[in-house]
């Protein structure tokens, strides 16, 4: 059902009459004149979204140095490009850490320092060939000084993203932010009404080759971004576009606390509107667009959904979580989609933008999104925990916990109470300061009470990293009702990395 | 408003705000304490009208007291209007004008930073009183 063609619009665009508007006006449009009547007014709705987006990094031809170098390791601001390509082409990707600064600065500041045109420093280094007889090359450039600097993002625009908090008690920092104990604070990404491939959802008129506005450049579709996921709504692009046309404002390393860098990539797409179901699609709303609220404080690639909401209720700024209003925070910058929504309608109204029809459309159907293939099973804290622990009852005296700590010949002696459940951990050095200045008496007075524990069925490497977190070499572990079936220690799990 | 007390060793173990309290009769709310071995700082929000008396109470009793005028800086420049940093600020100074602009209302700041670290832009210092 075609009403108008690409070749029409891009006409209009020519003589100047072309109908353009944003997705955030179309909503209306489509509710006062009906979808047909909506198609025949309107012929292109602008999307548009700006946030971050790991998965992003640009391809650099550095020039032939002389003598010339074949690079096989290359740092650009000391952050470490790809250099496994031809002699002098590199691939730097935006949540790569610069070597000196940390998460402070990584690939994503690189490629924006590119663009606002500041200088580069290159450092590389290479196993030297008989046509490639350097070594070591060192020197500083701009953008202006590169052959081709082409943004290349295998994953991009999200068609609508998960929402997080933490259910947890300790504060998270993740790529969604920092996320506060106890489900203090939510946060959520992506663009909403103005999201480009929710404007069109099945895809009519984005794939290979659609022209789009990317980071203030005009760029194009290059075909379904990895983890592209149409069934369940979490579609993504291949993007790419040219570096050097492109505007500062719209590309910006971020780096998140505790969590490594990633860039902000802000990408708008013209929906032609072909015909009453592509217009009929642009009318989607915040509040007809749902997204899982998700418990970051599993660490499990499986989180906990604790509830679904719509962009219409996360953007009013609270939303409900178990009877209490929780504050929420757009990862994305709405502010800027709906400029780049704008600018891109400007663009296309002053005839410098015309929008195509892609070779080939995004797969709709028949894309599956899968897990990763593991062999072999992860190990879990009861492959590995000493199951035979001794505890000590609470009450007792520090002498009593130091004769059993003595004739077991261990470090940590969880206390229990007289139910049995877990109150306290003590440890030999406890023990020894206690000594030390004189308190010898009661046990309860020198025990941890905070015990940091874990459970049977955790895989070992969640809790190698809480051991890490907590700078502590033992965890009692605990069943629901906090009686103690085994302890883990960082020997244990250094045992068992060194057999794998 | 706001005012930061700072302490000096010597006069951290008195009871000073309790004493501040107690002469002036002005209800002080205690916005944020630090204090450690070398002092403390303590941000106090102070009712407008007793500002004058509270800070001569706690001169009297030899605490430095500055106002709190510009507790957070955020940089044009760098923010990109995400608004990341509104769901962190316990006191909710941050909050999106109608067009999705971020602002602050900084008479609600109690400098936790809180805000600092959450934002990916670098956009937002707090200042050191
Ligand atoms: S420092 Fe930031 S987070 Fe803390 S109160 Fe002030 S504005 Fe809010
Ligand atoms: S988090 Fe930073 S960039 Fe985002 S709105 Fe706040 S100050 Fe601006």
């Amino acid at each position: 059902m075609t009403d108008k063609t690409i070749q029409d619009i891009n006409a209009k665009i020519a003589n100047g009459s072309v109908h353009v508007v944003t997705a955030e006006e179309m909503p209306d449009i489509v509710a006062e004149l009906g979808p047909v009547g909506a198609a025949k007014e309107i012929d292109i709705v602008t999307t548009g979204t700006f946030g971050a987006m790991c998965s992003s990094g640009a391809f650099l031809n550095l020039g032939h140095s002389d003598p010339p170098i074949k690079m096989q390791k290359v740092w650009l601001n000391d952050v470490e490009a790809y250099a496994g390509l031809a002699a002098i082409d590199a691939y730097i990707g935006a949540t790569q850490l610069s070597k000196s600064r940390g998460i402070e600065y990584g690939g994503a500041h690189v490629i924006e320092d590119l663009v606002a045109g500041k200088s580069i420093d290159i450092h590389a280094t290479a196993y030297g060939t008989d046509c490639y007889p350097r070594k070591v090359l060192d020197t500083t450039v701009t953008i202006d000084d590169l052959n081709q600097a082409t943004m290349f993002n295998p994953r991009n625009g999200y068609q609508r993203y998960n929402v997080a908090t933490n259910c947890s008690d300790r504060t998270l920092y993740t790529y969604m932010g920092t996320l506060l104990p106890d489900c203090g604070n939510v946060t959520y990404s992506g663009a909403g009404v103005l999201s480009p491939m929710y404007n069109d959802p099945t895809y009519q008129t984005i794939g290979v080759g659609s022209r789009i506005f990317l980071c203030g450049a005009q760029g194009y579709v290059t075909g379904q971004g990895t983890q592209h996921d149409p069934a369940n709504n979490f579609a993504t692009m291949m993007v790419q576009g040219d570096l050097k046309q492109m505007d500062k404002k719209y590309v910006r390393g971020a780096s998140f606390h505790g969590y490594g860098t990633s860039q902000y990539v802000g990408i708008g797409i013209p929906i032609p509107i072909l015909n009453a179901d592509i217009a009929k699609a642009t009318a989607v709303t915040d509040a007809d667009i749902t997204v899982d609220v998700l418990d970051y404080g599993v660490a499990r690639r499986d989180r906990p959904v604790l509830r679904q909401v719509t962009y219409e209720e996360l953007k009013s700024g609270m939303i409900d979580i178990n009877g209490r209003e929780i504050t929420t925070s757009p990862m994305s910058s709405f502010h800027d989609a709906r400029a780049i929504a704008g600018e891109l309608k400007d663009w296309i109204q002053k005839g410098t933008f015309y929008p195509t029809l892609p070779v080939e459309r995004l797969p709709n159907t028949g894309v599956e999104f899968k897990p990763m293939k593991q062999i072999g099973e992860q190990p879990t804290v009861a492959d590995v925990m000493a199951k035979r622990v001794i505890t000590i009852q609470q009450g007792l005296t520090v002498e009593n916990a130091a004769k059993v700590i003595m004739e077991g010949n261990f470090n940590h002696l969880p206390v229990v109470s007289d139910e049995d459940r877990l109150v306290g951990i003590i440890t030999a050095w406890d023990i020894a300061k206690a000594v030390a200045k004189n308190k010898r008496d009661k046990l309860d007075d020198i025990m941890t009470r905070a015990v940091v524990t874990a459970d049977a069925t955790e895989p070992i490497d969640i809790v190698a990293r809480r051991l890490e977190q907590h700078n502590i070499s033992a965890l009692p572990v605990v069943d629901k009702h906090s009686r103690v079936s085994g302890i883990i220690t960082s020997d244990d799990i250094t045992k068992l990395v060194a057999r794998r | 408003m706001k005012i930061t007390l700072h302490a000096t060793p010597d006069i951290t173990p008195r009871p000073l705000i309790a004493e501040v309290i107690l002469e002036t009769g002005a209800l002080l709310n205690i916005d944020r304490a630090d204090v450690k071995p070398k002092g403390g700082e303590v941000v106090i929000d102070v009712p407008p009208n007793e500002c004058k008396r509270v800070v001569a109470a706690f001169e009297k009793r030899g605490a430095t007291i500055t106002a709190l005028e510009q507790p957070v800086i955020k940089d044009d420049d760098e923010c990109v209007n995400c608004g990341a940093c509104i769901s962190v600020c316990p006191t909710s100074v941050i909050s999106f004008r109608e067009d999705w602009s971020v602002q602050m209302d900084l008479d609600k700041c109690v400098q936790c930073g809180a805000c600092v670290t959450m934002c990916p832009h670098g956009a937002l210092t707090v200042m050191k009183s």
